[in-house]
């Protein structure tokens, strides 16, 4: 039988040290407290000293509790019984539905073979013009949303995820407020979207250490569906708390800090999830959207900053709206290509006048005197703002490049736009309509 | 005695073992893991215990666990076949990966680099009696578009003396095709390959001499404005989303060298897959040919295990090496040489040592240094010249060139294409930044032009600070019109459509007309009546250069527009002079 060790030598914050042999590098094991029984991990080996992260966390832990260890590492049962289940961090049912058995696959799988991988070619639909027409999303795209607390970043992840066509919802919540995952389950439930989900969630009040699995949970699981032929959308609400998770466990191992307190393995720890998002040859994909929120809005800092290394591309979300500058796709052009001939360049044009436009704005809060350019640029930010940037149009992609040229036409001559006049003669409209 | 040692602790990649007779530095180790084998490096001793670090995932070791010292250094193998291959960071080929074990990466498995079975047509060039050194020529064979040369081995001292030749046939890489004996009448096998240990640069050359021949990326800005020779160094940091990435892929494609070698170390999969799947079917603009006969593909991607990524730019290195020793010039594109700097500082964290400037190992900079110096424009014994051409990109934490890896790369390198968020935001591309960036290389287009250029950039960019204060009215006429003539040239010059197929690759032919065009326009002393007239002449000119870049060379419509545009030009000079 398991051999059950009883000499705890070590209590510092959720990692305990036991006397230990013959135990696996990342094995899994039981920790019997009075406060009950939690999972805990093997971090580190060193000797006989083996250091084990608890997933319930360290509190209440007495130095004779036992450890006995399990001979697996971290796994999770697959099938279609998981769809419409609800899960917390350690893959104990957050539902009343029964406990998980059989079928069992093991968290953090190796690596894709990129000679297997493909070059994705499917744009998702999402009816939001600053990402259809701007920053197209395109399957197994990996991206997440850069935002401040208090912004509507989850509204838009749902939004998103109700409008995006795909076969498998994974949601995974990592410190979550209780009010969201409600907020969540309840849309997922309204649009009867629970059926083809699965969730896994983390609220603020559950332990530190379960936060930390939550992306692995729901990749691995994600990662088998799209094996199985499925288009799967992950969702992960907020990485920025996976990060401080990570943060707080590397302190405790007293690992030097690199950037702000943060692991020196910080971007690769970030990387081997996302890296998850993957489009199969000969089989499903996955898409990765994932919320990660800016301490004191500085994209700067080392989670937003890895996080941009990592992801193609981001969404900034600021004021309730997707910020153009700044958020990109990188795999718009994978697709946008094929949409319609004058997508790449209005979305150019457009970029670029509003750019010169936020300019304007500047010299005019200065109070400087506005020439005739500088009216019409004035006008097109308006329409711009008003017509295309707010979170509340909802458009299909052809009608907001339409919407494009109209606003085009109602403040500029087609000289001053900069367009290819093959495009200008196909596209620019006689008679914009008059606002 | 037992090459053999025990693991005493493990802590994520890093495994301490205890070893009963020797261990080397840098030499590679394998750690037994049931019937698997994880491939390890000795990277610190200590009396009786090494610390290694494990190019695999560690999971499942345990304390006792055997690992066999081999002796031999990581190195690479080097012979015909490298052409087009795929490989990871320690030369597995990705593509035999794939059809052994499907969608993933399976630990602990390690094939060969260059196909066993294939024959390769050899023609031997020595006669038995010849004196021969490291790096002469003994025969070759050839290789897609490119004769391959098959070398003395590079680890051969002093002079040896053919022994054997084999007659002109068909060889495996594994088939002695020569034999060499020493004055002290050592004898050894030469095969089709040979290996090379990838941390220490290959010096079986004459001479280094100094990179004054242009490495042509067809990138104007580059190529005008901060050039690179062959056999030079230039790095491209900027933050994410500047562009890094498309520069790189588009300088893979049009770049005028024989072989590119793609180091991908630990960045996205997404990119390389794009190379990958799409370089098969592009045509190399200078042969005619599929771009992968030229190319060779080192992935190590950030999902990849960490520690492969350090002998994934070593290996790739090693390689370009190997064919420049062929007199061809190659160019080495890494992408991104912060990944490698930052797995070098997981493992300094691992192994406790004291740190330096944000937790980077001290040791960072000679590192750097020593591996943009394996670039350089070598003339070989037999006379011919051949190049390894190093880029680099840096990622810099939060976008700031002050941070340790942007300032070591700064120092070594002979060129710097530095990215701006301010530019790529207002999707100026490529976003290289016009007054920041540097070159030490010598101008290959018009230099004195360029200087001209460089100094209305520099007076536009002032005038527009200047405008943001006093405003547009406050500003002289005069000012007005350098401030535009400066947007101009970013505008129809410095900006470049990589998604047009003209205008994403523009040869040396081409700019130096495009250039002296603008340059025209530059120097012309033009008087306007009022500033929206300057502002319309100049956003029409631009307009006509907009529909000038996707043409053709010397295409009638080519011809057309530049003569529209030479109309315009004087036709703004015979307008009535303002009153003034």
């Amino acid at each position: 039988m398991q051999k059950v060790h009883t000499r705890v030598l070590q209590i510092a914050g959720n990692v305990i040290t036991v006397a230990a042999t013959d135990v696996g590098y990342q094995e899994l094991a039981e920790v019997r407290s009075a406060r009950g029984t939690s999972l805990a991990q093997v971090i580190r080996i060193q000797g006989d000293r083996v250091a084990l992260q608890v997933f319930a966390g360290a509190r209440g832990i007495a130095t004779n509790d036992e450890v006995r260890f399990l001979g697996h590492r971290m796994r999770i049962s697959f099938g279609p019984h998981l769809l419409g289940r609800i899960f917390d961090g350690s893959g104990l049912p957050r539902d009343r539905g029964p406990a998980l058995e059989g079928n069992w696959i093991e968290l953090n799988g190796p690596p894709v073979n990129p000679a297997k991988r493909i070059i994705p070619r499917k744009m998702v639909r999402t009816g939001i013009p600053m990402i259809d027409v701007f920053n197209t999303l395109v399957e197994s795209q990996k991206l997440p949303i850069f935002s401040v607390a208090g912004e509507p970043y989850n509204e838009l992840l749902a939004r998103i995820a109700m409008q995006a066509e795909v076969d498998i919802i994974i949601f995974g919540g990592m410190g979550l407020k209780y009010d969201d995952f409600l907020f969540f389950r309840d849309t997922f439930d309204h649009h009867g979207a629970l059926v083809r989900a699965v969730m896994f969630v983390h609220t603020a009040a559950d332990p530190t250490v379960e936060c930390l699995l939550v992306p692995d949970l729901c990749l691995a699981v994600a990662e088998q569906f799209a094996l199985q032929n499925k288009r799967v959308l992950v969702l992960l609400t907020d990485m920025t708390n996976f990060a401080d998770a990570l943060k707080e466990i590397a302190i405790t191992m007293e690992q030097v800090p690199s950037n702000r307190g943060y692991p020196g393995d910080l971007y690769s720890q970030l990387a081997a999830r996302y890296e998850k998002a993957v489009d199969f040859e000969g089989a499903g994909s996955i898409t990765v959207l994932a919320v990660t929120t800016m301490p004191g809005d500085d994209v700067t800092h080392p989670i937003p900053d890895n996080t941009g290394y990592i992801t193609e591309g981001q969404f900034y979300l600021r004021n309730g709206r997707i910020e153009p500058f700044g958020s990109l796709s990188r795999l718009k052009q994978q697709v946008n290509a094929r949409t319609r001939d004058d997508h790449r360049t209005v979305m150019n044009t457009m970029i670029q006048l509003y750019a010169q436009c936020r300019d304007t704005q500047e010299k005019q809060a200065m109070g400087f005197q506005m020439s005739t350019w500088d009216q019409k640029l004035l006008k097109f930010g308006t329409l711009f703002e008003r017509e295309l940037m707010d979170l509340s149009v909802n458009i299909p992609l052809e009608k907001a490049l339409d919407l494009c040229w109209d606003i085009l036409a109602r403040c500029f001559d087609p000289a001053e736009v900069g367009i290819k006049t093959s495009l200008i003669e196909k596209y620019w409209p006689s008679r914009p309509s008059s606002h | 005695m037992s090459k053999d040692g025990r693991i005493v602790a493990i802590n994520a990649n890093m495994i301490t073992v205890e070893f009963a007779s020797r261990a080397i530095q840098n030499e590679v180790a394998y750690a037994r893991l049931g019937d698997q084998r994880l491939k390890a490096e000795v990277i610190r001793v200590r009396g009786t215990v090494a610390d290694l670090q494990v190019f695999e995932d560690t999971r499942g070791l345990r304390h006792g666990d055997t690992v066999e010292f081999t002796g031999e250094l990581l190195s690479a193998e080097l012979g015909p076949g490298l052409l087009g291959m795929v490989y990871d960071g320690l030369q597995n080929p990705l593509k035999k990966l794939a059809e052994l074990h499907g969608f993933f990466l399976r630990r602990g498995t390690y094939l060969d680099a260059l196909d066993r079975s294939r024959r390769w047509d050899f023609t031997p060039r020595v006669q038995p009696g010849a004196l021969v050194q490291a790096g002469a020529t003994l025969g070759t064979v050839p290789e897609g578009i490119f004769t391959h040369k098959i070398m003395v081995p590079f680890s051969l001292r002093d002079t040896w003396r053919v022994v054997a030749i084999a007659p002109p046939g068909a060889y495996t890489v594994d088939d002695t095709i020569a034999v060499l004996e020493a004055p002290n009448g050592i004898q050894h096998n030469v095969t089709l390959c040979q290996r090379w240990p990838v941390k220490i640069p290959i010096r079986a050359y004459a001479e280094r001499l100094r990179p004054n021949e242009p490495m042509i990326s067809r990138i104007r800005i580059i190529d005008t404005f901060f050039p690179v020779a062959k056999g030079g160094t230039y790095c491209i940091p900027g933050p994410f989303g500047a562009g890094k990435t498309v520069l790189q892929q588009i300088t893979s494609r049009y770049a005028d060298v024989d072989i590119v070698v793609i180091a991908a170390c630990g960045e996205r999969a997404g990119e390389v897959v794009e190379t990958l799947r799409e370089f098969p079917e592009l045509e190399d603009p200078r042969t005619g040919r599929s771009l992968m006969e030229r190319t060779i593909i080192i992935c190590n991607t950030s999902s990849m295990p960490v520690a492969a990524r350090e002998a994934s730019v070593y290996t790739a290195v090693t390689i370009a090496e190997y064919y420049r020793q062929m007199g061809l010039h190659v160019l080495l594109l890494a992408d991104s040489t912060s990944r490698w700097a930052q797995a070098l500082r997981e493992m300094s964290g691992r192994l406790e040592e004291i740190p330096g400037e944000e937790a980077f190992p001290a040791y960072l900079e000679s590192i750097i240094a020593n591996f943009y110096e394996r670039a350089g424009l070598v003339r070989l014994a037999d006379g011919s010249v051949g190049s390894v051409t190093i880029g680099g990109t840096v990622s810099p934490a939060g976008g700031n060139f002050e941070e340790p890896v942007t300032q070591a790369t700064l120092k070594v390198v002979g060129a710097f294409h530095g990215l701006s968020r301010e530019r790529s935001d207002a999707r100026r591309y490529p976003a290289i930044h016009p007054l920041d960036s540097w070159s030490k290389y010598p101008n290959f287009v018009n230099e004195e032009g360029v200087r001209f250029a460089r100094q209305i950039l520099r007076r536009g960019h002032e005038v527009n600070q200047m405008m943001k204060v006093v405003g547009e009215e406050g500003t002289s006429l005069d000012d007005f019109i350098v401030y535009l003539k400066a947007e101009f040239l970013d505008a129809v010059y410095l900006q470049q459509d990589a998604f047009d197929k003209v205008d994403v690759a523009t040869p040396l032919e081409r700019q130096r007309h495009v250039f002296n065009v603008v340059l025209h326009i530059l120097q012309t002393d033009f008087s306007f009546p009022d500033k929206d007239t300057a502002r319309r002449f100049f956003l029409e000119l631009t307009q006509e250069f907009k529909n000038w870049n996707p043409t053709l060379f010397q295409s009638p419509e080519f011809n057309q527009i530049e003569a529209r545009i030479a109309q315009r030009v004087h036709a703004a000079l015979t307008q009535p002079a303002p009153a003034r």
